[in-house]
């Protein structure tokens, strides 16, 4: 292994490391350099994001009626069981993350195989709330069908709830691609305790598409239920 | 460990899974809450409890599960910054939707748009340009 010539202390001679770039002087800066720029890609996910959720709140200050009607057509139980399954995949991918950092190769791929496996169930469960949509005509289009006055404007509300919940399961695909990819570097022992970056970074993504999910679950599923249910 | 040396660890900081756990738990903690919270009718108040539990739980998973909390001033910046203007986009364009209609304007316009901006929000503009007094206004 090429890691085993690697001295601890010796930072005149950074360029050891074969993951370390010429233009950074130690891995430390390298790391922080691949951080912040993770981060500056984010921070443009997290702009992207607020903006369809800032289209949802303006709607929804519009037509409270049709966004409490559609929102009630979505199904709580497949919703929340998601939502611990995504924080449990943050869990198991910080977990990884650790793992990655303290050496323990064999754990770092079995944290990120648990991640993706929970990654795929919350794919599998959305696979089957977009079936039930599309079976009960709640699809935006020439298809859709509403009863009712509000039929237009629930409408609005399953545009937005299929803008939303379909751009975070891109995002989710593109996670369990990335996860793949990652797990196979760990399976191969590219990671060591002095470079784990792409699990690091891998992570950043993976906790951020949590976040997103963390905010449309109550947003879309539970916000308006009590305000039909009496 | 050979790995001490100050510039072999990365991020500088590994925290204990007991921290991860915690969190996790905290995270379930406010699922529940948030669920609870939906069924009881709180009227205007359900929609802004419901952000402000979220919030939390996203604070939660930045400082500790992306690792901010033990992050450098530069990259703070940079999330400090971001939010920031995620806050700039948020409170100009509500102030704008939400005040419509707060005002009058001194002859009347604004109000004839704000009865409708309750009832429909892409016609707002049109219609009350064609009925505005601009039109037929002295002279």
């Amino acid at each position: 292994m090429p890691n085993g010539s690697i001295t601890a202390h010796d930072e005149h001679h950074g360029h050891d490391h074969p993951a370390l770039q010429h233009h950074f002087q130690d891995l430390e800066q390298q790391h922080e350099a691949s951080t912040l720029g993770m981060w500056l890609f984010l921070v443009t996910e997290v702009m992207f994001f607020g903006g369809l959720i800032l289209a949802y709140t303006l709607y929804r200050i519009w037509y409270p009626t049709a966004w409490a009607l559609g929102s009630e057509e979505l199904n709580i139980y497949l919703g929340g069981f998601n939502t611990i399954v995504l924080i449990g995949s943050s869990l198991t991918m910080a977990l990884a993350v650790r793992s990655a950092q303290t050496g323990a190769q064999r754990a770092t791929v079995g944290w990120l195989l648990f991640t993706i496996a929970l990654g795929l169930t919350f794919l599998v469960v959305k696979f089957f709330e977009y079936k039930e949509k599309f079976e009960r005509f709640h699809v935006p289009g020439p298809n859709f069908r509403f009863e009712g006055p509000e039929s237009s404007h629930v409408q609005i509300f399953f545009s937005l709830y299929f803008a939303l919940t379909g751009v975070h399961a891109l995002h989710m695909i593109i996670g369990v691609g990335l996860m793949s990819v990652i797990t196979t570097m760990a399976y191969r022992k590219r990671f060591s305790p002095e470079w784990y970056t792409p699990v690091e970074l891998g992570g950043l993504y993976w906790h951020f598409v949590d976040i997103v999910w963390i905010f449309l679950f109550p947003l879309l599923y539970l916000v308006d239920r009590s305000h039909h249910i009496v | 460990m050979i790995w001490e040396g100050h510039n072999q660890e990365m991020s500088g900081h590994i925290s204990p899974k007991s921290t991860y756990i915690t969190i996790f738990g905290a995270l379930m903690v406010c699922t529940i809450l948030t669920v609870i919270a939906a069924f009881i009718n709180l009227g205007n108040l359900n929609f802004p409890v419901a952000l402000t539990i979220a919030v939390f739980k996203a604070t939660l998973v930045v400082l500790f599960f992306m690792h901010i909390k033990y992050g450098s001033s530069l990259t703070k910046l940079i999330v400090g910054t971001a939010f920031f203007f995620l806050g700039i986009m948020l409170t100009l364009t509500l102030s704008d939707y939400l005040s419509r209609g707060w005002f009058t304007a001194p002859r009347g316009s604004t109000a004839a748009a704000a009865i409708r901006s309750v009832t429909g929000p892409l016609t707002t503009g049109a219609r009350s340009l064609e009925e505005t007094p601009q039109n037929n206004s002295p002279k």
